[in-house]
């Protein structure tokens, strides 16, 4: 299976978001860089409006992620609540 | 009593499918074909444009909200940068070569991309690629405005940038990007978007802006990590269209297979020559630098690309032509390209360098299998030249690629002592080429690439007439001040003596 990632920024408003990535993707790996955070994922790697929510103790768009989104890879799908990258190998 | 009424908000499904697919509307004083006049020629074959789909279901005016906030972002940034002497916190001036060809060569990508994007907007009848490409259309000018914004700042203290828009148009090595840019805007519309949209975007260009960005980072650029990371934020957006491009057109009609394959292995080796100047950036150029060249194309090229290409092979795509050839190529290019760049260097606005003997060491761990034995011997005969007061300079024209307009100085796949040359007659005239890839490329359009401006040809017309004098007036290089060698440079210089004023008391 191939691997999927995201990169964010490294700022304060995208560490509520690496957090929630974490959580629902125990099998992703966060690498730190300078000024950026990329999450490698093997096959699959889902992002969720609640559990940001719950992390940024506020109301969160999932499309405020652009402001902040630096490179991903692999198939977006994206809803009011998810949004999952995702090879078909 | 007031009742206060909860306006119900759309969902992003609902809200997308109102604000794009119903904004459309069928002529009726018109045909179709009169109206998209360029949907036949170049043989792909689309039925239903509404299958088109943007992951993302970005409207156009949430589109506005999140381009504003990202332009606050970028200005708050170099707004502090200019006000707090942000050039100052270089690691080195040498550092600056790599942002002046970016601002030379990459920076007027950006606007061509503009204009690339404005025009497919108008030529696809969907409302989904209409709608997708106009913001990318606008998506580009912002990142050349905002580039070359940031840029300026370095303009006011340091040489080399002051003529970008000059150089663009004339100076030898621009060409290489300008060509590129310009052979995609005039192929039609679906070759447009294979070629920046999903070879350019979605492929390479992970390895030109994270490597860049991450170096600029290294390095105390925070003007460059701004405007690189402002652009970047649009580009998860555009590579994504650029998979949509790909997959939409071959689920459409099984005759678009062949035609997609050719614009693949195409526009991979295009663009692979184009971020052949990035490979020098990573390991020459940075003065502290993120990864090599060979790490960031195994993880950007080897890994994503192949992920990507084992993906696409459901629909019978198979990776690009040149992609064994470019990874042979890994891990001699950099060294290659700068040993060109530093013989050449009276003709470029930008400095070129030996590398000190730290750097040397640096390269022999990244390239265990080719630095020493090919490279560093050359660079150790030129130090010796530069210390007995004669530096290696090659006064000698270089001999072009047709297709990409690189100097042919790169070796054979399988034998890195011996220089690739290919030739073409074509209509009773010689054409050169760096590669078998460029040379396929110049024989499947022959009559596109004979057309092709190349620098070198120019140099003989009016008005430099073979007159080097006249040729650094006309391409707006000053000599002794743009170019040459980093070492006794004023910017070396300048950066030295300033750098000293802000950290003592003298
Ligand atoms: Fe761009
Ligand atoms: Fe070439």
């Amino acid at each position: 299976m191939s691997t999927v990632f995201i990169a964010l920024q490294a700022n304060e408003e995208t560490r509520p978001i690496i957090e929630a990535i974490e959580i629902d993707n125990p099998q992703a790996v966060v690498h730190r860089q300078p000024a950026m955070v990329k999450i490698d994922a093997q096959g699959r790697l889902v992002i969720r409006r609640a559990t940001i929510e719950e992390q940024l103790g506020r109301d969160f768009d999932l499309q405020e992620i652009h402001i902040n989104l630096i490179s991903l890879t692999g198939h977006v799908v994206e809803d009011d609540e998810t949004l999952t990258l995702s090879w078909n190998d | 009593m007031d009742m206060k009424v909860t306006k119900k908000k759309l969902g992003l499904k609902d809200k997308y499918k109102l604000m794009t697919r119903d904004l459309g509307w069928e002529p009726s004083y018109h045909s179709k074909d009169e109206l998209y006049p360029y949907m036949n020629y170049e043989g792909i074959k689309i039925h239903d444009w509404d299958k088109w789909e943007d992951p993302f279901r970005l409207t156009m005016d949430a589109y506005w909200k999140y381009q504003a906030e990202k332009e606050r972002k970028f200005y708050a940034i170099i707004d502090a940068h200019a006000q707090n002497n942000g050039h100052l916190n270089l690691t080195d001036a040498r550092y600056l070569s790599a942002l002046k060809i970016f601002l030379q060569a990459i920076s007027p990508g950006e606007y061509a991309a503009h204009r690339g994007f404005a025009r497919v907007g108008r030529e696809f009848p969907g409302v989904g690629p209409q709608v997708a490409c106009q913001m990318q259309a606008i998506d580009e000018i912002r990142h050349a405005q905002t580039q070359i914004h940031a840029m300026s700042n370095y303009n006011r203290y340091y040489n080399g940038f002051h003529a970008f828009a000059d150089q663009r148009d004339r100076i030898w090595y621009t060409s290489v990007a300008r060509s590129f840019f310009d052979d995609a805007m005039s192929a039609g519309p679906f070759e447009f978007m294979i070629a920046i949209g999903f070879s350019f975007e979605y492929v390479l260009t992970n390895l030109l802006f994270v490597p860049f960005m991450s170096g600029a980072a290294y390095n105390g650029d925070m003007a460059t990590v701004t405007f690189g990371f402002s652009a970047q934020s649009d580009e998860a957006r555009h590579m994504t269209l650029g998979l949509e491009v790909i997959k939409f057109i071959l689920e459409q009609d099984p005759d678009n297979l062949p035609i997609v394959q050719n614009w693949i292995d195409k526009w991979f080796w295009r663009g692979f020559r184009v971020l052949g100047l990035v490979s020098t950036m990573m390991d020459y150029m940075l003065p502290k630098r993120v990864m090599s060249w060979r790490e960031a194309w195994d993880i950007y090229g080897v890994e994503n690309g192949g992920a990507l290409f084992k993906d696409l092979a459901r629909y019978g795509i198979k990776p690009p032509k040149g992609w064994d050839d470019a990874e042979k190529a890994i891990d001699h290019m950099s060294h290659q390209f700068m040993l060109g760049l530093y013989q050449w260097s009276f003709g470029t606005a930008f400095h070129a360098w030996i590398p000190s003997d730290d750097d040397m060491r640096w390269l022999s761990a990244k390239y265990p299998d080719t630095f020493d034995q090919y490279y560093r011997p050359r660079w150790e005969h030129i130090k010796k030249l530069a210390a007995a007061g004669t530096p290696f300079k090659n006064y000698g024209l270089a001999k072009l690629c047709q297709t990409c307009q690189l100097p042919t100085v790169f070796t054979e796949p399988d034998d890195p002592t011996l220089t690739c040359h290919r030739e073409t007659v074509y209509k009773g005239e010689k054409y050169h080429f760096c590669s078998d890839g460029c040379q396929h490329i110049f024989e499947n359009e022959p009559e596109k690439y004979i057309q092709a401006w190349l620098p070198m040809p120019q140099l003989f017309q009016d008005p430099v007439n073979g007159d080097l004098g006249e040729w650094m007036k006309w391409v707006s290089l000053l000599d002794g001040k743009d170019n040459g060698d980093y070492a006794g440079s004023e910017d070396q210089k300048n950066f030295e003596a300033w750098r000293g004023l802000a950290t003592t008391n003298q």
